[in-house]
């Protein structure tokens, strides 16, 4: 299994994530956001960061640069994506998973451990999560307050794309609506999420909650949840 | 070919909470003004387009504020002409 980590200018979560897939397991490679090349990559991740300096917006002129015509293709083919902070802000305004990211309602750069809420445990980044179990991760970020239209809303929580919520007692860092924390695409294949997974890898950083779902994409790929391969 | 500059005027949906706006708001009262409400704090993009005439023109800033400038899940925006000028780089070899 691999897991290529793009790297945009302005990410600083790439070499954590690099890190914590090799503690998950498996072979990380970093994937040079010019190069329109997923090195093999079972699984993309766009880290954490300010891509592009979040100029104009987060996320939206990183989803012009060349890698994300191939990741496109990638998610199109049924190939994981993993968008975590900054990168679910280029995942959403590439429109590859539904919503966006406002400010904070607290208008303020929210740094802070909190807990998750895992909605379903049906799914390639959720298999290896106790069931019951509330994962603690940090957040930190300005933009993560997650929005959709009431009726767009209604139709992403009856689809089951609501992945993560944030859960009691810390409770919801942003103001997202429906105290969203990670949503799915329509297929279930791409995921954004606002906490970071990759900075809770090792018991010694105050929790390796985060490893899990790292550990489910490994395991999903192993022992053939089907890796759908492309058509043609 | 001739130049047109455009303003691209970015605002929040209306509904949508305007944190940035509401902080503005807050903060007039220290300034001694109470008369104020409803603020909402948006962005103004200005650029030049070079083009045949003012239509192909407004289709790329139309285009520009709709893809990129705003997001259309949750802002609105216009595009205003500034002002338009036959370019000096229609001129040619000298």
């Amino acid at each position: 299994m691999r897991v290529g980590v793009v790297v945009f200018p302005g990410s600083n979560c790439d070499r954590d994530a690099l890190h914590a897939a090799r503690l998950a397991g498996a072979e990380a490679v970093p994937l040079w956001h010019e190069t329109p090349d997923l090195r093999g990559a079972g699984l993309v991740i766009l880290p954490g960061g300010f891509a592009y300096g979040d100029y104009l917006r987060a996320g939206v002129l990183a989803r012009f640069s060349p890698i994300m015509a191939a990741v496109r293709d990638h998610a199109a083919r049924g190939g994981l994506v993993l968008g975590i902070c900054n990168g679910f802000q280029v995942l959403a305004e590439a429109g590859l998973v539904p919503g966006a990211l406002l400010r904070n309602a607290s208008l303020r750069f929210e740094h802070r451990w909190v807990r998750l809420s895992v909605e379903r445990r049906d799914t390639p980044f959720t298999r290896a999560v106790p069931e019951g179990m509330l994962l603690r991760m940090p957040v930190a970020h300005g933009e993560g307050c997650y929005y959709l239209p009431d009726a767009d809303l209604d139709r992403l929580e009856a689809s089951g794309q609501v992945l993560f919520r944030y859960a009691a007692p810390e409770g919801n860092p942003n103001g997202s609506l429906h105290d969203i924390a990670g949503v799915l695409d329509a297929g279930g294949r791409v995921c954004g999420l606002m906490p970071h997974p990759e900075r809770a890898a090792e018991a010694l950083l105050g929790s390796d909650d985060g490893l899990l779902l790292l550990r489910s994409v490994v395991e999903s790929t192993a022992d053939g949840i089907p890796r759908v391969s492309a058509p043609r | 070919m001739a130049s047109f500059r455009y303003a691209v005027s970015v605002m929040p949906k209306p509904g949508i909470l305007d944190p940035q706006g509401r902080a503005v708001e807050q903060s007039l009262p220290h300034l001694g003004v109470d008369s104020v409400h409803a603020v909402r704090v948006g962005r103004r993009v200005e650029l030049t387009i070079d083009a045949a005439g003012e239509t192909d023109a407004r289709a790329v800033a139309e285009r520009l504020a709709g893809e990129l400038f705003a997001n259309p899940l949750i802002e609105t925006w216009s595009v205003e002409l500034v002002s338009a000028a036959s370019s000096v780089r229609s001129a040619g070899p000298a």
